[in-house]
């Protein structure tokens, strides 16, 4: 989850042979095959076998039960409002991704290493609590309660409290790509594009982001996963109301409580094959981001 | 352009990187920035780029007061130490790019961008790399890429940070003096930082020796060589021996030893350090003698018409620290010494500096 996450996946190949070509550094037949066979079973039945599993599942009853499950309004005003807080949060934290990089990589302020461990508060909190802070400042009995009844504004048990809870919850990922590379690649390039004459925001889309696009997108490749798989701090400021405040995440869950199985896992499968779709699209922009990088070290 | 810098001022917290250094550099010259590394003799370039400002004191760039302009419009190129290259861009565009992002009314047509950028490549002599990475080129390209970048936008003054501090020793000289050759093409006013003193003395017309935040001698290369006007400035440039001690009549006392002195300005008794060049520098055989410092023989390295000898000197009186002290002298005065390794000889000075000794 770190920004040298994509990096590492570059030098993955070079270290491998690295280790492999040395003499003291070369495992013996035994201890690979032991380490092998560990991770790899450990894989198959933690991760590939519900995996699995979730697919079988949503197709045992058929195609038509799957399909009838998907197209059913509760279902499609789920994925509906997933899409909604997704295509809200992460713009959102984009921006904010990048200015919070910014300040931190470029600027000397005070409370700076206080900003960076904030950042990451979300990564340590629960998101149930997350959703309980919520509930406590825009709740009905919360701070901001009374007024916002006044004006007949809804956030709790509403679609903008899911919004702010998905913002929160994904609010580091995009933030913690950048820091790290923006701090490593120093603020020379930006003082020869200025001393050339760029303004700043010239210097900003010609310079600072084309440096960083790869990182950046990783963020929120990562952060849109979140986004729409947020399942604890959105389920307490959801409300659960049918067709009006549940995600996918929640749907699944009201689906299997009702014992709709194949429903559930319908939805379920849908779920995993977003995350798969980003799965794809994360390891497309490490080749991308690790091809750069083989460029870059190859003068 | 002239470049005037007038008392200016810098800190960093406590440090004092600048202290009420003033400056004038005529145009058309390329200036060495000289000096020992924390000396402040980059701050001073980034303050006259404009990418640092003074706490106090003035930047004139020909005869204007460029204090409180934006860098953007001091019309500088600035050339850096780790070439600050545009990764993302190619070496076509890099150069391209200080006249892409001019103002639209400005901004030359893609027909004149293509041709002033050809113009630079072949400046540079480097035509044939334009449509490759940054990170395709050796150091001793980028950084002849990033010297084209700079004059794509034809600077008034051009300020290079450490220029060639990150290239290998061949390449660095060879870069040095197609630098040169370039500066007495173009004679833009030029400054460079350098650490190293070769540099200095091999390229640039005249040196500012700085330390500790101030500008201890400013000169032609012959004159910081030959007459250092500091003690630092002697300690800093070429090969020196060191000799502390306090004036006895016509004599410096060093130790037990009495080392002859030629001028004098001191008082009776006063700390004094001198300074003598390996090539002013005589070794004294005769045991008779009793003028001069004395030193064992350490080594004797021969090359070609001169030779170098390396002596130690160690006793009580210096409290068991050795100093060395080396002694240039012709191959012809060599074989007549026939020193062997270990003999105890004196050293003599036929041209000794003295300086007020500050430690």
């Amino acid at each position: 989850m770190s920004g040298a996450t994509s990096q590492l996946a570059a030098h993955l190949s070079s270290s491998l042979n690295r280790f492999e070509g040395r003499l003291a550094t070369r495992d013996s037949g035994l201890v690979k095959t032991a380490v092998l066979a560990v991770s790899l079973a450990f894989f198959a039945v933690f991760i590939f076998l519900p995996l699995v599993l979730v697919f079988a599942e949503a197709f045992r009853k058929g195609w038509d039960t799957y399909i009838a499950a998907l197209a059913d309004p509760d279902a499609v005003s789920a994925i509906r409002l997933t899409l909604l807080a997704a295509a809200i949060a992460v713009p959102l934290n984009l921006v904010f991704g990048i200015s919070a990089a910014w300040a931190i990589a470029r600027f000397e302020f005070r409370g700076r290493q206080f900003l960076i461990t904030l950042i990451d508060l979300p990564f340590s909190v629960s998101p149930v609590v997350a959703g309980l802070v919520y509930v406590l400042i825009f709740g009905a009995h919360g701070w901001f309660g009374s007024w916002l009844q006044a004006y007949d504004i809804d956030i709790i048990f509403a679609v903008p409290g899911i919004v702010l809870a998905t913002i929160f919850v994904t609010f580091p990922f995009v933030a913690r790509e950048l820091i790290p590379l923006m701090q490593s690649q120093g603020r020379e390039e930006e003082e020869a594009a200025i001393i050339l004459g760029a303004s700043g925001w010239q210097t900003f889309w010609r310079v600072t982001l084309p440096n960083v696009k790869w990182a950046l997108l990783y963020g929120v490749i990562l952060c849109n996963a979140r986004a729409m798989g947020e399942f604890g701090a959105v389920s307490v400021v959801s409300g659960h109301i049918r067709g009006e405040t549940n995600t996918m995440p929640l749907h699944v869950e009201i689906l299997y409580n009702e014992y709709q199985f194949a429903a559930a896992f319908a939805v379920a499968s849908l779920l995993a094959l977003l995350a798969l779709v980003t799965l794809a699209l994360k390891a497309y922009v490490e080749w991308q981001a690790a091809r750069n990088v083989a460029k870059d070290s190859e003068g | 352009m002239s470049i005037a810098i007038e008392h200016v001022v810098k800190s960093f917290g406590t440090f004092r990187a600048l202290d009420d250094v003033s400056l004038a550099l005529p145009r058309g010259e390329l200036v060495a920035l000289l000096g020992p590394s924390g000396c402040g003799k980059t701050t001073l370039l980034r303050i006259v780029a404009g990418l640092e400002s003074a706490d106090a004191g003035r930047i004139l760039i020909d005869g204007q007061d460029a204090t409180g302009k934006h860098v953007r419009e001091r019309q500088v190129g600035f050339v850096f130490q780790h070439y600050a290259l545009f990764r993302h861009m190619s070496v076509f565009e890099n150069i391209a790019f200080g006249l892409r992002v001019k103002p639209r009314r400005e901004r030359p047509t893609e027909a004149e961008i293509h041709r002033r950028v050809h113009k630079l490549l072949d400046l540079v002599q480097l035509g044939w790399l334009k449509d490759r990475s940054p990170a395709q080129l050796s150091g001793g390209q980028r950084q002849r890429i990033a010297l084209a970048r700079a004059l794509a936008v034809e600077p008034q003054v051009l300020l290079l940070d450490e220029p060639f501090g990150a290239l290998d020793a061949k390449v660095r000289k060879e870069l040095r003096r197609w630098l040169r050759r370039l500066h007495d093409e173009l004679h833009i006013s030029s400054v460079f930082v350098t650490h190293d003193q070769e540099e200095a003395l091999e390229v640039a017309d005249r040196i500012v020796l700085m330390n500790k935040g101030r500008i201890e001698q400013v000169g032609t290369p012959h004159q910081i060589y030959q007459e250092p006007a500091t003690s630092f400035a002697y300690s800093f440039i070429g090969n020196v021996n060191t000799f502390r001690g306090k004036i006895e009549g016509a004599f410096l006392r060093v130790g037990d030893d009495l080392l002859p002195h030629f001028q004098c300005n001191f008082a009776e008794g006063e700390p004094v350090v001198g300074y003598a060049r390996p090539h002013d520098t005589e070794i004294v055989a005769d045991t008779q003698e009793t003028a001069g410092v004395a030193a064992r023989i350490n080594r004797v390295l021969t090359s070609g018409g001169t030779s170098r000898v390396e002596l130690v000197a160690n006793g009580p009186e210096r409290g068991g620290a050795k100093d060395y002290f080396e002694v240039e002298i012709g191959s012809e005065d060599l074989s007549r010494l026939a020193l062997a390794n270990g003999q105890r000889v004196r050293l003599k000075s036929r041209r000794l500096s003295l300086f007020r000794d500050q430690a």
